[in-house]
């Protein structure tokens, strides 16, 4: 495999877009990934789109069609939440298998206000378990998650509610956040519950967004900057036999597989981050991501938010761009969206919410059923 | 035109690893599922290989007992319309070796509470719906056991 860098990057604020359609959300991130890299779209040998509710609509080929078709391969990818980390990864081994030198990874996703709860419908509702069988439904799911943490550990409510305390703090500083709104601790714990142990503000909106970024070999990206961000590991994972799954979904297991391949082919360990994006879907997910990408020991990632040292300024600052929670999740975008998060602080262009020195950072997102995706990256 | 025959109402499982007896309910409902004879690993179900391991031949059924307790929950006050909430949805380990997602009755959806876990429960099952074509619909929940 060759060396890959990412040269552009781009994505819209996150937010609410009923007037435009999915089409002109990722052609817009695409014109402006396109622009940041000073390059134009005959400059792309291939484009992988990720997009989830509308999967089987040739996405890609009608963003080629708005922003220039020039009849490259396109790959339209479907992978649960990684889906446009997904896409990323195709664009990163079509270039670093030498097969093309330049490739375009785009993520969008247009979700209005269907949200988690939309999912399902079709076939006869006698036959639905929600309600009568326990719970499917992703807040109940990550619910689950967080209350065998605090069975394990003891980890409670309060240090759980204390994560969207952080990531809503850090979300005011980000001008692409769907939400830019401090939530005091108290607001946290006295919002409606949504499913124990996850409140509203525990919980990430629904939205529309897209984001994209451009991928090329070491020789291309020396013609379009002098700042390349290197990625130093692009790992995909499912996840392995595990006796409660999928019963109860075992969103751990499948991100400490990545991560320990991550660190390895990166050559690096948790403790060489200067960053991290990871996938904060509902505030008990960022509680046990602490763990599976070893940010901290067993047990220790109650203790780790107590001490704040995930806020930026602290030992390993964990979702600076607000993270799901603040930032928003349109689906598919989400995944390059963590990615250009990173490179703008690897660039020292993130404004007020830079983590000063960046040099290394970590993109995390997990599909339940289950995708992990973990990019790393360098400058 | 008339009505020639009424079709027999059937009484049929929400999922399928819940088995109903011709003679329901006289007889109980059941969970089943198989068992790989290479590995030991359960599931719910029907299947056509080991999950753990890929075995394909050597799968055998297995009937589950309805005993057993909670491993975790959660408490779902915002579901899908139509519903009744706060419901608690728990995973149930099945001192046979399985894990059910269920719902579980007697205890205060208001105070989640970690006296909660491993909580000894015991199945019940019931009509909880009828389909488009008229069948009852059974499905098993779990009650606190005293
Ligand atoms: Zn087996």
């Amino acid at each position: 495999m060759r060396d890959v860098a990412v040269v552009g990057v781009n994505m819209i604020k996150f937010g609410r877009y009923p007037e435009k359609d999915v089409v002109e959300l990722a052609s817009e991130a695409s014109i402006a990934a396109l622009k940041d890299a000073g390059c134009s779209i005959k400059d792309i040998e291939l484009v992988a789109s990720g997009n989830l509710y509308q999967s089987n609509a040739m996405i890609g080929q009608r963003v080629m069609k708005e922003i220039g078709a020039t009849g490259i391969p396109v790959i339209n990818v479907a992978n649960a939440c990684a889906t446009g980390s997904t896409a990323f990864r195709e664009a990163y081994y079509s270039v670093a298998s030498g097969a093309y030198d330049t490739a375009m990874a785009v993520g969008s996703e247009q979700m209005g206000k269907m949200g988690l709860l939309g999912a399902g419908g079709g076939g006869d509702r006698a036959y639905s378990t929600e309600g009568i069988m326990g719970t499917g439904l992703m807040p109940g799911v990550f619910g689950q998650a967080g209350v065998e943490h605090m069975r394990k550990y003891g980890t409670t409510q309060e240090q759980i509610a204390k994560i969207a305390v952080k990531n809503h703090e850090h979300g005011v500083l980000n001008p692409h956040a769907q939400y830019r709104k401090e939530t005091p601790l108290e607001d946290v714990l006295n919002a409606r519950v949504i499913a124990w142990p996850n409140t509203l503000y525990m919980c990430c909106p629904t939205g529309d967004g897209a984001a994209a970024a451009i991928l090329m070999s070491a020789e291309k990206a020396k013609k379009y900057t002098t700042k390349p961000v290197w990625v130093a590991a692009s790992i995909l994972t499912s996840d392995p036999y595990q006796e409660r799954n999928p019963t109860m979904f075992d969103i751990n297991t499948v991100t400490r597989n990545a991560a320990k391949q991550a660190y390895e082919t990166a050559g690096i360990g948790p403790e060489d981050l200067d960053m991290v994006e990871l996938h904060d879907c509902f505030a008990t997910a960022e509680l046990l991501h602490y763990e599976n990408l070893f940010l901290c020991g067993e047990g220790e990632a109650g203790k780790l938010i107590d001490d704040k040292e995930t806020y930026n300024g602290g030992k390993i600052p964990v979702n600076v761009s607000g993270g799901l929670l603040s930032k928003g999740h349109p689906l598919g975008a989400t995944g390059v969206a963590n990615i250009t998060e990173i490179v703008w602080h690897l660039r020292e262009e993130a404004g007020d919410r830079q983590v000063k020195g960046a040099k290394t950072g970590l993109a995390h997102v997990i599909g339940l059923g289950s995708a992990c995706t973990i990019n790393v990256l360098k400058r | 035109m008339a009505q020639e025959t009424a079709t027999e109402k059937k009484t049929n499982p929400i999922v399928k690893f819940l088995r109903i007896p011709e003679n329901y309910p006289d007889e109980a409902a059941y969970f089943w599922g198989m068992q790989c004879g290479a590995c030991d690993a359960k599931f719910l179900g029907a299947r056509l290989a080991c999950g753990k391991c890929g075995e394909t031949d050597k799968l055998s059924e297995v009937k589950y007992g309805g005993d057993g307790e909670i491993y975790v929950f959660s408490v779902v006050h915002q579901t899908v319309p139509g519903l009744e909430a706060p419901y608690v949805g728990a995973i149930i380990d099945l001192d046979d070796g399985v894990s059910i997602r269920a719902n579980v009755y007697g205890l205060d959806p208001e105070k989640p509470d970690s006296s909660w876990f491993g909580k000894r429960v015991k199945m019940f099952t019931e009509v909880t719906a009828q389909d488009r074509d008229g069948n009852d619909v059974v499905a098993a929940k779990f009650k606190v056991q005293e």
